[in-house]
């Protein structure tokens, strides 16, 4: 049977999602999503320069191949997040949303209490509501009352590369999740990835640490082999850790007595 | 006419409804998306919704982002 990643009514093979910004070409950022197999890719939404509008984004993203999930990046608010939301899906995006929150610039860290009022608006207006979170277990649980798609939880600030620095709370959310767990922001090198994938989560999302390394292709197929190996581990069964040695080889039979 | 069209406000004239603005501004419809005085336009509705003076207009794209 097939371990398929499986959000609101829709399945996926790849539990990697990855983001488009900060990669230095649009060639270069097509050819990373394609080397990652991501099959849910995010998205901003911003004002289009009137004097000077440029490229399309979505010209070098095959909406046949990939999810496209808008996020509410630039939302200081409840009221921005939704706004942005419903002005993606009007612009013929499937109604899929990645919540985020960030009033503070510096840290980027999620409003929690904006976060919440904006999932419960979204939620009844139809969306599949993804939130960008802290690692707050109580957080999580509340969200996914509301009824989230996933939960969100960064595993360190947005571009740190800093890996997952909120393991224990992680570890929290996971074991008391209804619905997928992803680790989004903070993860800076595959072994991160497949941190969190050892830990439990369902799925990483990852853009920094792809897009600004020097082969982004590259760095987006080694993201892609780390998130497989991390989730077979723990399908697998990571063994316990102890403090002894456990011998590996016989205890018997020695050359000597 | 007066509008405010992503901020910054504006002289427009001959334009009736939000196809005509995006015409306008060589935009292409299926592109972007549009609010008016806070108001997400549905893209089927372009034609129909006017714009009058003193509208707050706000036209948004995708781009790249995490």
């Amino acid at each position: 049977m097939q371990d398929m990643l499986v959000i609101g009514e829709r399945s996926f093979n790849s539990r990697l999602m990855v983001g488009t910004g900060k990669f230095s070409s649009p060639s270069t950022m097509k050819d990373a999503l394609a080397a990652s197999g991501a099959e849910i890719v995010t998205v901003a939404l911003r004002r289009v320069e009137l004097e000077n509008p440029d490229d399309d984004i979505l010209s070098h993203i095959d909406l046949g191949r990939y999810l496209l999930l808008p996020n509410t990046s630039g939302a200081r608010d409840a009221e921005e997040a939704v706004r942005l939301a419903r002005l993606a899906r009007a612009a013929g995006c499937e109604p899929w949303v990645k919540l985020e929150v960030t009033p503070d610039p510096y840290y980027l860290l999620p409003d929690p209490v904006e976060t919440l009022k904006a999932a419960e608006i979204l939620v009844k207006d139809g969306f599949t509501v993804l939130p960008y979170i802290n690692a707050d277990p109580v957080l999580a649980k509340r969200l996914q009352e509301i009824g989230t798609a996933t939960v969100m939880p960064l595993g360190a600030p947005i571009g740190t590369n800093r890996g997952v620095r909120t393991r224990e709370q992680i570890e929290i959310i996971i074991e008391q999740a209804t619905v997928p767990v992803v680790v989004d922001a903070g993860l800076g090198a595959p072994s991160h990835a497949a941190e969190a994938m050892e830990m439990g989560a369902d799925a990483v999302l990852v853009n920094t640490a792809i897009a600004v390394s020097n082969d982004p292709p590259l760095m987006a197929m080694a993201f892609k082999k780390a998130v497989e190996a991390g989730r077979e581990a723990y399908l697998a069964g990571i063994p316990e850790k102890s403090l002894r040695a456990q011998a590996s080889s016989p205890l018997t039979g020695f050359l000597r007595e | 006419m007066k509008v405010t069209i992503n901020g910054k406000e504006q002289e427009v004239s001959g334009i009736k409804s939000v196809r005509d603005l995006l015409d306008h501004l060589g935009l292409d419809c299926s592109k972007v998306a549009v609010e008016v005085n806070s108001c997400v336009i549905k893209r089927d509705e372009y034609d129909q919704t006017a714009i009058s003076h003193g509208d707050v207009v706000e036209i948004v794209r995708f781009v790249g982002g995490g």
